[in-house]
């Protein structure tokens, strides 16, 4: 019989590999609150070949292998559920190529969103990529296998949309160029218009193969940024607020949130918009259109943009906004979890009203924030309670309120973003049967041993 | 467990494992095994569960909280309320296992290399004073000036290199200075790092006692390491001393053009030290006193004061050894930057950095491109020239 440590071993070196129990304890979780379930090996590879034969010899054993980044979704995506190999990606970082003209770069899978934002800003101050506001460390690889949005999805849509190239092992051990670079060196296209072939990969969460290099479409970054904050009482005028500020074409990222501490944001709802120009004259141009798009509801006194403390600016110009991860210890206890269905933008009052019921039935802190994707065509409603993790009858509430929000969410006609394993189930019950029938058509001929991240997207 | 009500807060975010604008990792021990284990995440997570039951001691837990090495990136660029207590609760989970007797061999050593001998090298004491022989400088009597040298200064070849430059230079600048010879004793910085806090305690007292009764009033550090401990933790203990790292005196002299620079025509980038850059925020006198030697050109490395990389030998690494070297060390990783620089010398102004960095220029074969030097080296060197 094989013995499968001295295998990984001799592929990536004794200090990448771990049978230890602190690395199986640690990589059994995220911080989110899915119960934990241990790998069997812990493995760190630094190239794309250390993938192939760690892939290879997990599929001719029949190991499951779990590709993992950052694990910040929050929702369990990297926990083993079926032991095997925890591949950590995170060593591969290296930022490949930058294509300056055609504004696209080429990252190894395990690149950070932080480490590519610092690249451009020290070597390409004219290029940004779709930066969320998860916390630096979260890899680009692993933002777009979950469908994941950054600052300028409003204008780009899902930063998935953004790939313009993919190298992909597959889980038999083949690697897949997918999109221009199948047959050029330039990354420019991700499938367009050869068949696009990205959508095997993207969305599926790690079970259909492992991204060790992704082309990602850069934009253009204009030298002064800045912040307006638009403010209302009144939920059911968001979706109208939305849409009046996306018809302009002059904003960048567009959020619309609401919390009930502190005080001084309870009960209104407040839409945080930025505007960025190179001169100033641009920069004022787009204020003044922005303004001038709300002003039935500053002329009604439904709504008025607030004056922003100079102190409190540069936590909103913040990228990635520090106190987005700082929600996690309001309660002093280091967790939140929240869930992210994508949904129609008129549904911001109701799936509003929702949220703050479930704060009240559950007694949990909850915060609310609707990132606007495209031009109004959907957003991400961020069902989100912060927890203590010392306290598991907290963990409890949280679990159910969740649970409420999301089947809330999808009877509202949304579709789950990064759905924990029990709302991809919820999500498939709902599903049209023949989609479901492609999806496992798909998965059993692209990994025939069911090695790939088993027990997500498992259709029955 | 002190520090125990903190530890679940952490949410594993990642922010304490980069530098401030997250161009690279940033934290030693997670440079060199990339198992998120290593970084401060990992270790709370870790301790955490070990509070609860969840895991046991292990000589695989004891490693990978002895591979921090206290350098402070995390607590630097942590996001939550509590990042000032992160090495804190290293240091306290640390004191559990050596209340346990459960420490790594190394650090054992270490440690009782230090009971024993007064020193980790476990050198006799009466050696201390050595390297001051034919320099002219003089025990502590009814000098202004204490010049503490600590163990790496006494016993380490760079170290008492180092001492010597300093020492020298000092005298040169007219600043009466005299030393304990072999009456100096371990300032306790790294003993307290490594969670031996009792030793810790004893030591930094017979300092204090010493220190009082032979009349020191104002103290200039060789080692940051030390100067940590005198400023931060002898207050606490009731040993108030002015006190200050030899770059700061230097800078001052330097200013007040008491040392007569000529030249020294080299490209020189300086590596901060944990203990005096992040831990003291002493950033500027290093660079001011490279600034002012004429024909030196000076370059920074990417990664420079509070986001500097760690020569990986904090927290008694440069001695326990627990990580070792090879290409991921963050000794081995700093000369590669240094290097990307153009520079010809990389500044030290740290015993342990300089024989950190020293053995990784040796072990990247980069000798011929690249030397270590002190600063009061550097200076001395531009004051014979």
């Amino acid at each position: 019989m094989i013995d499968i440590y001295k295998s990984l071993v001799e592929i990536v070196g004794d200090e990448h590999v771990s049978t230890g129990k602190e690395e199986l304890y640690f990589y059994a979780r995220d911080p989110g609150l899915m119960p934990a379930h241990e790998p069997d090996y812990v493995v760190a590879p630094e190239t794309t070949e250390e993938v192939q034969k760690i892939v290879k010899l997990a599929n001719k054993e029949k190991i499951p292998i779990v590709p993992m980044g950052a694990g910040m979704s929050l929702t369990g995506l990297i926990i083993p559920l079926k032991g095997g190999i925890v591949i950590d990606l995170k060593r591969m970082r290296k930022i490949l190529e930058v294509n300056e003209k055609a504004r696209y770069a080429i990252v190894e899978g395990g690149t950070s969103q932080g480490a590519l934002k610092a690249y451009l800003d020290r070597n390409y101050p004219n290029l940004r990529h779709s930066i969320p506001d998860a916390p630096p460390t979260v890899t680009i690889a692993a933002n777009v296998a979950i469908h994941g949005q950054g600052r300028l999805t409003q204008q780009y849509g899902f930063n998935s949309d953004m790939v313009s190239g993919l190298e992909v092992v597959l889980p038999t051990g083949e690697i897949a160029k997918i999109g221009s670079c199948s047959m050029s060196p330039s990354w420019f296209s991700k499938g367009p218009t050869l068949p696009d072939l990205s959508g095997l990969f993207l969305g599926w969460l790690g079970t259909t193969g492992i991204m060790t290099k992704v082309g990602l479409k850069l934009y253009p970054k204009k030298k002064m940024r800045d912040v307006e904050l638009f403010v209302t009482d009144r939920e059911d005028l968001i979706p109208e607020i939305l849409f009046r500020l996306t018809h302009t074409e002059m904003v960048e990222d567009i959020t619309a949130w609401f919390q009930a501490k502190p005080l001084i944001f309870q009960g209104n709802h407040h839409v945080t918009l930025y505007i960025t120009g190179d001169t100033d004259e641009e920069l004022e141009f787009k204020r003044k259109m922005v303004w001038d798009s709300l002003k039935e509801f500053r002329d009604s006194k439904d709504g008025g943009f607030m004056w922003i403390l100079p102190a409190m600016k540069p936590t909103f110009l913040d990228m990635p906004q520090r106190s987005v991860t700082t929600f996690a210890d309001v309660k002093k206890g280091g967790g939140f979890e929240y869930s992210g269905p994508i949904a129609l933008i008129e549904k911001y009052p109701v799936l509003a009203r929702k949220l703050v019921e479930l704060g009240a039935k559950f007694k949990v802190a909850y915060s609310g924030m609707a990132r606007v994707i495209g031009r109004s065509h959907a957003m991400m409603f961020g069902i989100a309670f912060t927890f203590n993790r010392a306290d598991p009858d907290m963990m409890e509430r949280v679990r159910k309120a969740l649970h409420e929000g999301i089947t809330f969410a999808f009877d509202q006609g949304g579709i789950p973003w990064k759905p924990t394993v029990e709302e991809q189930k919820m999500a498939m019950e709902r599903m049209d049967p023949n989609t479901l029938k492609l999806m496992k058509m798909i998965k059993e001929n692209l990994d025939p041993n069911g090695i790939m991240n088993p027990g997500n997207w498992k259709v029955a | 467990m002190e520090y125990e009500e903190i530890v679940h807060r952490c949410f594993r975010c990642g922010y304490c494992k980069f530098t401030e604008d997250y161009h690279d990792i940033n934290c030693p021990p997670y440079l060199k095994f990339g198992l998120d284990t290593y970084a401060a995440g990992g270790r709370m997570w870790l301790i955490n569960a070990w509070l609860n039951h969840e895991i046991e001691t292990s000589k695989h837990y004891a490693e990978i909280l002895y591979l921090c090495n206290t350098c402070g990136n995390c607590k630097e660029h942590c996001v939550f309320t509590f990042k000032d207590d992160l090495l804190n609760i290293f240091e306290a989970a640390k004191a559990e296992l050596v209340e346990k007797g459960l420490v790594p061999a190394a650090v054992k050593d270490y440690l009782q290399g230090i009971i024993a001998n007064g020193n980790p090298y476990k050198e006799p004491q009466n050696k201390r004073g050595r390297w001051a022989e034919g320099t002219g400088i003089q025990p502590f009597s009814d000098q202004e000036f204490l010049f503490y040298v600590g163990d790496a200064g006494s016993y380490d070849e760079s170290g008492k290199k180092m001492a010597v430059s300093v020492g020298s230079i000092l005298s040169e600048g007219g600043l009466s200075i005299g030393i304990l010879g072999s009456k100096e004793k371990c300032d306790g910085n790294d003993v307290k790092a490594l969670g031996e806090t009792g030793l810790f305690a004893k030591l930094a007292e017979e300092n204090i006692r010493l220190f009082k009764e032979i009349g020191v009033k104002k103290i200039i550090t060789l080692d940051p390491h030390a100067f940590n401990a005198l400023t931060k933790e002898y207050p606490k203990l009731g040993g108030k001393f002015k006190v200050w790292h030899y770059t700061q005196v230097l800078a001052m002299l330097v200013k007040d053009k008491k040392i007569p620079l000529s030249g020294y025509e080299l490209k020189v980038t300086y590596h901060d030290a944990c203990y005096l850059g992040r831990h003291n925020e002493i950033y500027d006198p290093p660079r001011e006193i490279l600034s002012a030697i004429p024909g030196l050109v000076f370059a920074e490395m990417k990664r420079n004061r509070k986001n500097s990389l760690c020569c990986g030998g904090g927290g008694g690494n440069f001695m326990t050894d627990v990580s070792g070297l090879g290409k991921d060390s963050s000794s081995r990783i700093r000369v590669r930057e240094a290097l990307e620089t153009g520079a010809e010398i990389l500044a030290v102004a740290c015993p342990i950095c300089y024989k950190m960095l020293d053995d990784a220029v040796k072990e990247e074969g980069a000798e011929e491109k690249i030397r270590v030097q002190d600063i009061a080296e550097i200076v001395l060197q531009a004051v014979q020239s």
